[in-house]
């Protein structure tokens, strides 16, 4: 049975769709069939950061108006067989989305993938909510910062009360991804920990992603970060924390880089 | 900046968690968490049984926002063989 699983956070900027396509390559690459969509109509990035921007012909806009098919609009990754993109189109009319269409969209591909990934729009206008409306499961990306953490609490809100599932009686199941996370920082005091992010917003925990420039390479390659460096910091703390979706128990930790000395010195090359 | 305040800098992540803590503890209640009202009961029930023999099957609590005024509605059933409150202990 497919699992949709929505990664939101009020907030823009957070690393929602750095996340989506992390996770989603993560959990390609141990085999899961896994589609990525993009509900941020009109600003639309997650072909950018999956590096497919030049393959989109049809968007989800045109599947959900049935102006296309889903497999004419779906694009297969080049790197990973069983990862796929259904991307947003670049439409400035906001209610281009229905929510009839969603559903029917969202449940066809409920018979194609195992996994059904949502990459959420900031804010907690239409596209976050159609985004999260057929989830099982959320993915709350948070930064250990006062805003941030402010507006996750909202949508855990939203999620508990507008979601199917939520209307059902049924509890929505929230995970927190804790992302830019700089352990020096928040050692030093300049900066939330863990501990204090989990205490405010009682859910528990998927993984800490640290802040890396990795990250930034990943994207400018077009390529999710797991799949463009997956020894790197950040690509460990996603390839656990999609082990830990698929029920592993696994320790949490904070990657980091392995300082090395020689290879910094002599092995510097531009992304 | 005298030379101790640079030295006695004060961290400000536990300003970041304090004001945090305020803040949502009043977001919650406005805008809601669903959560809340089974924890309110809970937690009501809890406080008044220690004191008071109540059904929790004849408790009643309603949240509701109209604008900018939210308010929690609690309505407890106190039933006792004369009518009036019995303090349990
Ligand atoms: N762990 C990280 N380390 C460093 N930069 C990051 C990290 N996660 C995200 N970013 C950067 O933050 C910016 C916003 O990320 P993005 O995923 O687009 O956020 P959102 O989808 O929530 O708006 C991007 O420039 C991205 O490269
Ligand atoms: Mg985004």
């Amino acid at each position: 049975m497919a699992e949709v699983l929505v990664v939101t956070s009020g907030k823009g900027g957070v690393g929602k769709t750095t996340s989506t396509a992390a996770l989603g390559a993560a959990l390609a690459q141990t085999g899961q069939s896994v589609v990525v969509i993009d509900f941020d109509v009109g600003l639309r990035n997650l072909d950018l950061v999956m590096g497919a921007e030049r393959r989109v012909v049809y968007d989800l806009i045109n599947v959900v108006q049935g102006d296309a098919n889903l497999n004419q609009a779906l694009i297969k990754d080049k790197r990973v067989e069983s990862l796929s993109l259904l991307p947003a189109s670049q439409t400035r009319d906001k209610d281009a989305l229905t929510a009839e269409g969603v559903e029917r969209v969202i449940n066809e591909l409920k018979g194609k993938f195992d996994w059904i990934i949502c990459d959420s729009p900031a804010g907690i206008e239409r596209g976050a909510y159609f985004a999260m409306r057929h989830a099982d499961l959320a993915v709350i990306v948070t930064n250990p910062e006062v805003s941030s953490v402010r507006d996750s609490d909202r949508i855990i809100g939203l999620l508990d009360s507008k979601t199917e599932k939520a209307e059902r009686g049924e509890t929505m199941e929230k995970l927190l991804l804790l992302t830019r996370y700089d352990p020096v920082r928040a050692e030093r005091g300049d900066m939330l920990k863990v501990d204090d992010v989990l205490e405010i917003l009682s859910i528990p925990l998927l993984g800490i992603i640290p802040e890396s420039p990795e990250v930034l390479k990943a994207s400018n390659l077009g390529s999710p970060v797991t799949l463009a460096n997956p020894i790197s910091a950040p690509s460990r703390a996603y390839l656990d924390a999609a082990r830990r979706l698929r029920g592993e128990t696994i320790e949490m930790t904070v990657p980091s880089e392995k300082k090395r000395f020689f290879g910094n010195l002599f092995g510097r090359r531009a992304a | 900046m005298s030379v101790l305040k640079f030295f006695t800098r004060r961290s400000s992540a536990p300003a970041a968690r304090e004001r945090l803590q305020l803040l949502l503890a009043h977001e919650r209640a406005v805008f809601g968490r669903t959560d809340l009202v089974a924890q309110l009961k809970d937690e009501i029930l809890a406080v008044i049984a220690k004191h008071i023999a109540i059904d929790p099957e004849k408790v009643r609590i309603k949240t509701d926002t109209r604008d900018t005024l939210a308010t929690l509605e609690v309505d407890i059933e106190i039933r006792t063989p004369n009518g009036g409150l019995k303090l349990a202990g």
